[in-house]
C-alpha cells in the first residue's frame, strides 16, 4: 500500500480512457439512440396519420355506397315504369288488333250472309216457279210471269 | 490459503502487490545479496516494496486496470462501430441500456454544455465497475494462478486494482485536474482565485471594515483550498476504502478454508453471502464515484458571480 508511480500511471490511463470514449464510442452510441428516437417518432406520427386516411376513406366509401343504392333504386324504378308502360301499350294495342278482328270478321260474316240470302233468294225463285207451274200444270208463259217471280222472289 | 503460512503471513502476502521499482545502490536484499548499483527489480518482500520509495510501479494493478479499462472500451467501441437505429440486439441493447443510464444520471446532475462530462461518466462506471469486479473473484485463484506461472511461491499478485490507494486516488487525481481546468476555462485564472478568496466570507469593500478584508480572504483561502483539495482525496479514499474492507474481509473468510472441514464449509457460506452482498457494493460504489465526479464537475462550470 504504498504510494508510488502507479499513481501517476493511473491518472494517464484515466485520461487516456476517458478520451478514447468521448471520442470514438459515446458519440457514436448517442447518435444511434438519437436517431431511433426520432424514427420511433416519425412512426407514431405516420401511424396516426394512417389511423386519420383509414377514417375519412370510410367515409369516403360510405358516401359513394349510399349514393348507389339511391342510383341504384331510381334505376329500379324507372324500369318499373317502364315495364307497365310497356304492358298498357300491349294492352292497348291488343285491343285494337281484336276490334281490327273482330269487325273484320263481322264484315265477312254479313257479306257471306248476303251471299247465301242472294242464293236463296236465286234458288226460292226458281222453286217458286217451278211449283206455280206445277200448280198451273199447263205452260204459262214463263216469260210473263218471270217478272212477277222475280218480284215476289225480291221481297223475300 | 498456501501451506505453511501463519495467517498474519497470509493476509499480508494477499495485500501486497506486485512492486517493480528501483532499489538503491548499496542495499542489502531478502537473501543478504547487497546491491552494487541502482537495480530495477520485483520486490521479493513487504519490506523491499516499501524501500523503493516513489520510483516503483505495482504492475497488478496497473495490469488489471489497464486490461480492464481496454475490455470496456473494446466491448463498447465494436458495439459503437455497428450500432444500427434498428431494434438493437443482445449486446446493443445492454449497452445502450448502460449508457441511457448513465446520460439520464449526468443529465439531472449537470446541466451545462461540455460533451466531456458524459462520456467521462460512462468510462468511470464501467471501468471502476469491473475493476471492483474482480474482488468477487475468490481470493487465492488468480494469485495461485500468477505464483504458480511465475514458478515462484513467495510471488506477490493482487488482482482488484481499486483496492490499491494508488488507483483511486490516481483517478481521483485525474478528476482533480480536470476539475482546475474547467474552473479556470469557465471563469478564467481571476473567477477562479475569486472563488477560492471571496467565499463563504464576503470581504467588506468600504468603509471602516475594510481593515478585516485581508483576514476575511486569507480564512476564505485556507476555507476554501481544503475544501477543494478534500473533494479528490475524499473521492478516492471512499472507493479504496469500501474496496479494501470488503476485501479484508474475503481474505479473512479465505483463511477459514484452511480450519477443518465444517469451518471450510461455514466460510464457504459465509463467502457466498457477503460476494452476493458486494454486488451492491461493488455497483453503488462505481456510481458513487460516477456522480459525485459528475456533481464536483458541475460544481467546477458552477460561476458564482453569475448567480449573484
Amino acid at each position: 500500500m504504498n504510494i508510488n508511480l502507479t499513481l501517476i500511471g493511473q491518472t494517464l490511463t484515466f485520461f487516456v480512457f476517458v478520451w478514447f470514449c468521448a471520442k470514438f464510442v459515446w458519440p457514436a452510441l448517442i447518435n444511434v439512440m438519437v436517431e431511433r428516437e426520432q424514427k420511433i417518432a416519425d412512426g407514431l406520427q405516420a401511424a396516426e396519420r394512417a389511423d386519420k386516411d383509414l377514417e375519412l376513406a370510410q367515409k369516403k366509401a360510405g358516401e359513394q355506397l349510399k349514393e348507389a343504392k339511391a342510383q341504384a333504386a331510381e334505376i329500379v324504378e324507372q324500369a318499373n315504369k317502364r315495364a307497365t308502360q310497356l304492358v298498357d301499350e300491349a294492352k292497348e294495342q291488343a285491343k285494337v288488333e281484336a276490334d281490327r278482328i273482330i269487325t273484320a270478321a263481322k264484315a265477312e260474316v254479313e257479306q257471306e250472309a248476303n251471299r247465301v240470302k242472294e242464293e236463296l233468294r236465286g234458288k226460292v225463285a226458281a222453286l217458286a216457279i217451278a211449283g206455280a207451274e206445277k200448280i198451273l200444270e199447263q205452260s204459262i208463259d214463263a216469260k210473263s210471269h218471270n217478272d212477277l217471280v222475280s218480284k215476289l222472289a225480291a221481297d223475300l | 490459503m498456501a501451506g505453511g503460512q501463519t495467517s498474519t503471513e497470509y493476509i499480508q502476502h494477499h495485500l501486497q502487490n506486485w512492486t517493480y521499482g528501483k532499489l538503491p545502490e548499496g542495499y542489502t536484499r531478502y537473501n543478504g545479496e547487497v546491491l552494487t548499483q541502482d537495480t530495477w527489480v520485483s520486490a521479493h518482500t513487504s519490506q523491499e516494496a516499501i524501500d523503493m520509495g516513489f520510483s516503483a510501479v505495482h504492475v497488478d494493478t496497473l495490469g488489471w486496470s489497464i486490461f480492464l479499462g481496454a475490455l470496456f472500451i473494446f466491448i463498447f467501441s465494436r458495439v459503437a462501430k455497428k450500432a444500427t437505429a434498428d431494434t438493437p440486439k443482445g449486446l446493443q441493447s445492454f449497452v445502450e441500456l448502460v449508457v441511457s443510464f448513465v446520460d439520464s444520471t449526468v443529465k439531472d446532475t449537470f446541466h451545462y454544455k461540455n460533451r466531456m462530462i458524459a462520456p467521462m461518466g460512462l468510462t468511470i462506471f464501467c471501468w471502476v465497475f469491473l475493476m471492483n469486479f474482480m474482488d468477487l473473484i475468490p481470493v487465492d485463484w488468480l494469485p495461485v494462478a500468477a505464483a504458480k506461472i511465475a514458478g515462484d511461491p513467495h510471488f506477490f499478485f493482487k488482482v482488484v486494482p481499486t483496492t490499491d490507494p494508488n488507483a483511486t486516488l490516481g483517478m481521483a487525481i485525474g478528476v482533480f485536474i480536470l476539475m482546475i481546468f474547467f474552473s479556470v476555462q469557465q471563469k478564467g485564472l481571476v473567477g477562479f482565485i475569486k472563488e477560492l478568496t471571496l467565499h463563504p466570507f464576503a470581504p467588506p469593500t468600504k468603509g471602516a471594515a475594510i481593515i478585516v478584508a485581508p483576514l476575511l480572504i486569507a480564512v476564505n483561502f485556507i476555507l476554501e483550498t481544503v475544501s477543494l483539495i478534500a473533494k479528490p482525496i475524499s473521492l478516492g479514499l471512499r472507493l479504496f476504502g469500501n474496496l479494501y474492507a470488503g476485501e479484508m474481509i474475503f481474505i479473512l473468510i479465505a483463511i477459514m478454508f484452511g480450519a477443518g472441514f465444517a469451518l471450510g464449509l461455514f466460510a464457504g457460506v459465509l463467502q457466498w453471502g457477503w460476494a452476493v452482498f458486494h454486488i451492491l457494493v461493488i455497483t453503488l460504489q462505481a456510481f458513487v464515484f460516477m456522480v459525485l465526479t459528475t456533481v464536483y464537475m458541475a460544481m467546477a462550470h458552477d460561476n458564482h458571480d453569475e448567480q449573484h
